[in-house]
């Protein structure tokens, strides 16, 4: 027993490291939040265009939602990080992680924002029009509110799974938790900084997993 | 002189129930016997009890207190074979409650393969007999939704008639029908009563009471306020609920 | 451009060491995704249980493993016990780490898909004499599977998305066997070889998940 406190509770480790895991907290937040802002948004916009039904933009738009969502984020980093600057880009790590996230968000936000924008009543449509709503008026005021409530539920989970995966960022040395909490473990030769990265992102998620689950059970109609 | 103890038992007894939700009381002392081949109503207003009544029978409600029995063999108490019991008590539910994931043949079968262990043919043929009865045999391999409300309800009607049971329970069996379609149910209901099946319905079916009941039991908050015959209870109420009630239901 | 992304020569030598990595690739899969499914079924029963503690304790395995990203999950398990003693091959410690995510994420869709299967199916079931074991398996679990398909298919394709975190824990499976590859020749090719390999895995299954949930929205 004393010897899994001191592995994985070792107060000493835990004290020296906890202000380097705090700064890796910061940088898992800020990504975290732009990358939901700006993936949601460029998803939103993506599922939109496909609304215009233009044959060529929609296909590009599905080849490239398929595309980002069947590859592994971490192969898309690691291609970013080491494969771009081969071609004379180079980008810091966090912008890495920051583009690849945001634009694997993209892809599923555009799938799940379009089957909502599918799924509204065609009666929607038809009363916006008649009452002269342009195209663009209709979708913006009348059917893509009423897309994105329904779609909250699973377009919320996607999200979170999307923000926890800044963690791979450690592979390329981003500093946030995970990365800050394996560069402690290895000067410190102890577990603890694991279990603090490990508690530090249950208490930054949990909280947004039961709010998933609540906002499921409040958006969600019961079995037919 | 001593007549077959299946004449005298009655096929269902419900003796001295009493059923709360928390604190709210929803039956409190239902004391009711249906005999062998008799047609029961029962009316009542909403929230009277009549459902919980009827699911307190095979216990898909736990009653708090009392007994009920099937051909003189406990439903309730200690060491009830309950899954046995309830093959012997068909229920049909308002809102048919077919499984959407098996065809019709299917809905009516899986009783009689997963838990009498029937091989496969003879629940088949178990199955089409009693589809024959409620008259869908040409509807056996369709899905509940390729059917029209009244062929689901049909279909559930036949699913409870595949077990043999010794009494059959209907909760608004009609309520959920377009009023075109009640007349079908109605009529396979009818027919069962003239083959013999003892049957406890609540709905509100005031005509097909009148004359297809043998007798009627009027309802309200949770307590049997008054039966009688059926031109007894339509005709000459006794209790100033009952005549409130039909007053109100029969405009 | 194409020389540094879609050299065929490196990847002509890349493909023998990425083809045995996407043999472990789908060895994980194959070990992960019925552990996880059987795993996820207890789980999610658990989660509906009329019993409050074995709810409660259901309910935080699945919150808690679904809060903790996979990657720290597997770090934790793989560099983190080995402090105490416990040290384990990178396989054994992927399958551990895969298995309680993995089970946690199916356990989360089942609950929903259990849920969704409407009060009456089940009192009809019981109404005909089934034991509850039966109505679980002949009426409850078909139409909970059905009804959230596209949700479990959709599951199964980031379990292999996530087999390449793996390769942080250097177990030769496809990404590990591609980046080594790749920093030897300095070269991307082995990547897009290996990105190539997932989305030959993943699209097609990617396209059915599609036209399931527009079937279903119908
Ligand atoms: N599962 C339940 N939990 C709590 N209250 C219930 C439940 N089922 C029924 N009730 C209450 O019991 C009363 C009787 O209901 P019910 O038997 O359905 O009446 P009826 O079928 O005559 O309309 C109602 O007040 C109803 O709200
Ligand atoms: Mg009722």
């Amino acid at each position: 027993m004393e010897r899994f406190v001191d592995t994985f509770f070792n107060g000493a480790v835990l004290i020296r490291y906890a202000p380097a895991i705090l700064e890796g907290a910061a940088v898992t937040v800020l990504l975290s939040v732009l990358i939901v802002l700006s993936g949601v948004l460029l998803g939103g916009v993506l599922a939109c265009l496909r609304a215009y039904r233009i044959r060529a933009l929609s296909f590009i738009i599905v080849i490239y939602a398929d595309v980002w969502r069947a590859l592994p984020p971490l192969v898309l980093i690691l291609l970013g990080f080491f494969g771009l600057p081969n071609v004379g880009m180079v980008l810091s790590s966090f912008m890495v992680l920051y583009l690849v996230l945001t634009l694997v968000l993209a892809a599923f936000a555009e799938e799940i924002i379009w089957a909502g924008i599918t799924a509204t009543p065609r009666g929607q449509w038809e009363a916006a029009r008649s009452t002269g709503l342009s195209f663009t008026a209709a979708l913006g005021h009348v059917v893509l509110p009423q897309a994105v409530r329904m779609v909250i539920p699973p377009l919320t989970n996607r999200a979170i799974a999307i923000t926890k995966m800044t963690a791979l960022g450690m592979v390329i040395g981003v500093p946030d938790i995970l990365g800050q909490a394996t560069t402690a473990q290895s000067f410190s030769a102890n577990a603890s900084p694991l279990t603090l990265a490990a508690i530090t992102y249950v208490i930054l998620f949990l909280p947004l997993v039961i709010a998933s689950r609540w906002l499921e059970a409040r958006f969600t109609p019961p079995g037919v | 002189m001593n007549a077959p103890s299946s004449l005298t038992v009655p096929s269902l007894r419900i003796a001295g129930l009493d059923k709360s939700f928390g604190t709210d009381p929803v039956l409190t002392g239902i004391d009711l016997s249906v005999a062998r081949s008799e047609m029961v109503f029962v009316l009542g207003p909403s929230g009277s009890g009549k459902s919980t009544m009827l699911r307190c029978c095979n216990r898909l409600e736990e009653p708090d207190s009392g007994s009920v029995f099937v051909e003189g063999d406990p439903v309730t108490g200690p060491g009830v074979d309950l899954n046995r019991m309830r093959q012997r008590i068909g229920m049909v539910f308002q809102s048919f409650n077919l499984y959407p994931h098996l065809t019709a043949l299917g809905n009516v079968t899986l009783a009689l393969r997963r838990v009498q262990k029937m091989p496969r043919a003879q629940a088949d043929d178990v199955g089409l007999e009693a589809l024959a009865l409620v008259g869908l045999t040409d509807r056996a391999r369709h899905y509940p939704a390729q059917l029209s409300g009244g062929q689901q309800q049909r279909v559930a009607i036949a699913r409870a008639l595949a077990l043999k049971p010794a009494v059959m329970l209907f909760d608004e069996p009609t309520s959920a029908l377009d009023p075109e379609l009640v007349g079908d149910v109605l009529a396979v209901m009818r027919d069962m009563k003239a083959r013999g099946m003892t049957m406890l319905v609540v709905s509100h079916e005031m005509g097909f009471a009148r004359d297809a009941a043998d007798r009627v039991v009027f309802m309200d908050g949770g307590r049997i306020v008054e039966q009688g015959l059926p031109e007894q209870i339509f005709g000459n109420p006794q209790q100033e609920r009952t005549r409130a009630f039909l007053a109100r239901v029969q405009g | 451009m194409v020389d540094q992304f879609f050299n065929v020569g490196i990847m002509i030598k890349a493909w023998p060491l990425v083809i045995k990595g996407l043999g472990m690739t789908l060895l994980i899969c194959v070990v992960v995704i019925p552990l996880g499914a059987i795993g996820s079924l207890l789980a999610a029963l658990g989660a509906l249980s009329p019993n409050r503690a074995l709810r409660w304790a259901s309910l935080a395995f699945i919150d808690l493993f679904r809060a903790l990203p996979p990657l720290v999950l597997l770090i934790f398990i793989y560099a983190g016990l080995p402090f105490a003693g416990m040290s384990l091959t990178p396989f054994v410690a992927v399958i551990i780490g895969f298995f309680l995510n993995n089970t946690a994420y199916f356990a989360e869709i089942f609950r929903a898909g259990l849920l969704s299967v409407p009060k009456g199916q089940r009192e009809a079931a019981r109404s005909t004499g089934l034991t509850p074991a039966q109505t679980l398996i002949w009426v409850t679990l078909p139409q909970a599977t059905r009804n959230v398909l596209p949700d479990l298919l959709s599951n199964v394709v980031e379990v292999v998305k996530l087999t390449s975190l793996a390769s942080v824990v250097s177990l030769g499976e496809m990404l590990h066997a591609a980046g080594l590859v790749r920093s030897i020749t300095y070269n991307a090719s082995p990547l897009v070889l290996a990105a190539g390999l997932y989305l030959a895995l993943l699209w097609p299954l990617i396209r059915l998940i599609s036209r399931f949930e527009r079937r279903l929205a119908h």
